[in-house]
């Protein structure tokens, strides 16, 4: 079982205009389900291409399982199972084809290893012979995920993985995951999708090339200062804009059935207050409830300077 | 060894899903043979030229029998006037009238002096040129027929021989031209381009975070097109020897020896251009412009190369089809050995050489 | 309230494959109307028929107000569309993006340079009206192609997963956006991967292996599904699909 070591590490584009990732550290335990979360631009992908020994950084310093990404690229790569953020595989060889090469060109065959990918595997195979380019989304990624567990790394390096695809195939995903955490494989899973930072062992936040906190879901979560409430009416969009007018509220976010808001001072007062307010302007069917912050409340208010 | 085998495969696979591919790099020989060959060709054929023959003796009824005897002319006698004549020359009907004034015998025998008027079409030059010089020999060798007991002191004699060729083929100019282009573009266009889509589709970024040297991915590559290359030399020779009647009057084994040496000169250049791009679209203008094009201009079948200004002689030494071309000639047509071209295959080797130290020292073991 | 979209068993057939299957739905004037389905279940081909993009194989629809066989061309003056693989031209400025994009749905000149520049202030983009498209942050770019293809008041606006990608301030911001668009009785027709948007919806439509399978408001979804949230609902209906390739 390996580890990845992360110091300091800085990437930066264009002679040094464009500063990906800025003084990022963080350290993964043999064996853990890791997640780094964050927006396009955050700096996922240039990360996970220093890491993957892809790109040379300008600062700092990263191995993995002991192993130097610029001095000792080639023994990474003998060891890493990689999945680039976009389809990458071959889309005018059949499925068949695509999992033979890679497992050829990491001198192992399918049956070595068939153990660790039959669960996956087994939802393409009906489409064995068909070429990669036509199949949809959900699909290419359980066979990217195949070839990348072909020669059954110690780690697995996959960059938003579940990006562009629907919901269920997300979820599919991600128990797929926890099945190949089991066989001790190190897992580092870049994802946009906030929700999906609960089905990690711990998550990395990161904005703008820095890390925001790198904690256990329930630490982020414990770690929200104050109450978050949720609030509800009968014309959501006008209780938005109403809510952003009143002077009680330090923020303020819609987030689908209910808004988050959280009050400046949390006193059984203001709430009273804030519902009157409403009631006057006409609002029905208010309804405010304290509620456990989600990732995304928490990626938030991290976000605010 | 596996692998490398399992990368062959896969390219072979690449290539031949690819239909649009497949049909250009086979159908592109056999569409340039047969335009060469046939119709774009700067021979001069079924030219026809007027006779206006006023004279109606036995010196005009000389000439025209000597200018009937080349096959390539339609000679057609008319007594057109001058309005006629133009209008014929505008409508491009003919390409020259030849005019026999009246008396022609009679002022040769007497004044020991008589003209001929030649009046040629030189909207094409080349023609006109050709047509006016093969008059003047015509005229030239009935003046010594007429002078063959008389004849004068200090004359030249020029006796043409045409070498090689001797019934002025184009094919003979052309063949290896296009057997240089052909080449050239499969190996350069399409090694560079099959190289840049990897880079491009992402499939390259997984290939380069694995074990396998990518060393050997450039090299699988290029087997294919290599292998393809030869078959499309075999199409080439096959129909020029046999469709359009050109000889191979070297070494058949030298002449694919030195067609692989340009091929795998091609595919270096190939691999040249794709570590400097990183699209597809722009590999293949780089391939076009900067080597189809300097390919055609100055190998020297299209425009002969004496005939260019001399900073772009110079040029057209840096063109590695130049050196075939002269090579692929002195085997096929003039059947020579190794002797007569080994500082051009020099040459060809010594690019080469150059080419693989600059691609060795681009080549990127990661994504940038 | 009016009518904007209106299909009766529309259907897009690709040889023996049918890729949408008898689509029947009616979509109301200033409504935001959430489309979902997982990839494959035949969204993007409903999307491009609504468009004018594709001719129907069968079925009947009217797209403000105009046939969806007949007067695709009028249907194209009056929709806006934006989605995440195009939206803008990346080698143009933010001010030249709008100028052209205004020129093409027809705006008259002076019309479209006042329209220009109040846009630029409402997003905050003065500063940036010079600056290659290229060089903005996602979001701004997501934010500015929205607001491109409503410049002309269009009567519906396809949005084909705006906010893919986005971070989570951005995505509201943009939602802002949305909104602000309804209240001036813009129809918004958008599709979305993730579902708390779906709850930000008036209604919404399920499309499963080329079918609609559901219709309704997110509440009435969640009580007829007994789902605590959209994403279970989703997952209810999503989950014994077939078509998983497209």
């Amino acid at each position: 079982m390996s580890d990845v070591i992360v110091q300091h590490i800085s990437k930066t584009y264009n002679k040094g205009a464009v500063k990906a990732v800025t003084d990022v550290s963080f350290a993964v335990k043999p064996g853990e389900l890791f997640g780094l979360i964050g927006p396009d631009g955050a700096g996922k992908t240039s990360l996970f291409r220093v890491l993957a020994t892809l790109l040379l950084p300008e600062g700092g310093s990263a191995s993995l399982g002991g192993f130097d990404v610029v001095k000792d690229y080639k023994e990474i790569r003998k060891r890493l199972g990689y999945m680039p953020g976009r389809f990458s595989l071959y889309q005018d060889l059949t499925v068949e084809e695509n999992l033979e090469f890679f497992a050829t060109v990491f001198k192992t065959t399918i049956k070595t290893n068939y153990d660790l990918i039959r669960d996956i595997y087994v939802q393409i195979e009906p489409f064995k012979t068909r070429r990669a380019g036509k199949l949809s989304g959900g699909m290419k990624q359980k066979l990217a995920l195949c070839c990348a567990l072909i020669h059954r790394p110690e780690i697995l390096l996959l960059d938003e993985p579940t990006t562009g695809v629907d919901t269920v195939s997300r979820k599919e995903f991600w128990e797929m995951l926890g099945r190949l955490k089991a066989e001790g494989i190190t897992i580092l899973v870049s994802t946009p999708y906030m929700d999906e930072a609960t089905r990690c062992e711990r998550i990395a936040l990161m904005q703008d090339g820095r890390l925001l906190s790198v904690e256990t879901p329930a630490s982020i979560v414990a770690q929200y200062p104050g109450t978050l409430y949720a609030i509800r009416a009968a014309n959501m969009s006008r209780l938005l804009q109403d809510l952003r007018k009143s002077e009680m509220l330090s923020s303020c976010n819609a987030f689908g059935e209910y808004h988050h808001l959280a009050f400046r001072q949390d006193t059984p007062e203001a709430h009273a207050s804030l519902i009157r307010f409403l009631e006057v302007n006409t609002h029905e069917g208010v309804e405010l409830k304290p509620v456990e912050p989600t990732i995304e409340d928490c990626f938030i208010r991290l976000m605010q300077p | 060894m596996k692998q490398f085998l399992a990368f062959v495969k896969k390219e072979f696979y690449h290539v031949f899903r690819d239909r649009k591919t497949v049909l250009m790099l086979f159908g592109l020989p056999i569409v340039q043979i047969v335009l060469f060959g046939f119709a774009l060709s700067n021979e001069i054929k079924n030219t026809r030229i007027v006779v206006c023959d006023y004279a109606r003796d036995a010196a005009s009824q000389e000439l025209i029998t000597k200018m009937e005897v080349n096959r390539n002319f339609e000679v057609e006698r008319s007594l057109m006037s001058q309005q006629q004549l133009e209008a014929a020359f505008k409508t491009g009907d003919i390409k020259m009238a030849v005019v026999f004034p009246a008396n022609l015998n009679s002022d040769l025998q007497h004044l020991h002096k008589a003209q001929v008027q030649l009046i040629a079409d030189a909207s094409d030059p080349n023609t006109a040129t050709t047509l006016t010089s093969y008059m003047n020999t015509i005229i030239a060798s009935y003046q010594r027929d007429l002078l063959g007991d008389n004849p004068i002191p200090y004359q030249v004699v020029p006796e043409i021989r045409m070498l090689y060729n001797p019934e002025l083929k184009g094919a003979f100019n052309f063949v290896p031209g296009v057997m240089a282009l052909v080449l050239m573009l499969v190996c350069v266009m399409m090694t560079s381009v099959s190289i840049v889509r990897e880079k491009e589709k992402g499939t390259m970024e997984v290939l380069l975070v694995s074990p396998f040297n990518p060393v050997f991915v450039i090299i699988s590559k290029a087997i294919p097109y290599f292998v393809l290359s030869v078959v499309n030399l075999v199409i080439i020779l096959l129909l020029s020897v046999y469709l359009l009647g050109m000889p191979i009057n070297g070494n058949i084994f030298l002449l694919f020896g030195e067609s692989a040496l340009l091929i795998i000169t091609a595919i270096s250049l190939g691999l040249l251009v794709s570590n400097s791009t990183d699209s597809q679209q722009s590999a293949m203008l780089i391939s076009i412009m900067v080597m189809m094009l300097p390919t055609m201009i100055f190998t020297g079948f299209m425009f002969p190369i004496e005939n260019m200004p001399v900073p772009l002689q110079v040029i057209s030494n840096v063109v590695p089809a130049k050196w075939y071309y002269i090579i692929v000639k002195a085997i096929m047509i003039k059947g020579l050995g190794f002797s007569a071209i080994w500082k051009e295959t020099l040459i060809l080797v010594g690019m080469n050489v150059l080419l693989l130290v600059v691609n060795i020292r681009k080549f990127k073991t990661r994504l940038a | 309230m009016d009518v904007v979209i209106k299909t009766e068993k529309l259907t897009k057939r690709y040889g023996d494959f049918i890729a949408a299957n008898e689509l029947t739905m009616d979509v109301y004037a200033g409504e935001i109307f959430g489309f979902l389905g997982a990839n494959g279940a035949g969204k993007t081909t409903a999307m491009r028929m609504l468009c004018g993009l594709s001719l129907p194989s069968s079925g009947k629809a009217t797209i403000a107000g105009y046939d969806i066989y007949k007067e695709t061309e009028e249907i194209k003056k009056h929709i806006g569309y934006m989605s995440q693989k195009f939206s803008l031209y990346e080698d143009l400025t933010v001010r030249e993006n709008i100028r052209f994009f205004g020129g093409i749905y027809g705006l008259p000149v002076r019309e479209l340079k006042e329209k220009s520049e109040a846009l630029l202030e409402t997003l905050g983009l003065e500063k940036e009206a010079k600056t290659l498209v290229a060089a903005l942050p996602l979001g701004w770019k997501q934010k500015l192609a929205f607001s491109v293809a409503v410049l002309h008041e269009p009567k519906i606006v396809f949005l084909d997963e705006p906010t893919g990608g986005v971070d989570p301030v951005t995505r509201r911001q943009f939602w802002d956006l949305i909104y602000a668009a309804a209240d001036r009785g813009i129809t918004i027709f958008v599709t979305t991967h993730y579902m708390d948007e779906a709850e930000y919806c008036n209604r919404i439509s399920m499309m499963v292996d080329g079918v609609i399978k559901a219709l309704d408001t997110p509440a009435n979804l969640k009580k007829q599904y007994n789902a605590a949230s959209m994403d279970d609902v989703f997952y209810e209906l999503a989950r014994g699909a077939k078509r998983k390739a497209d």
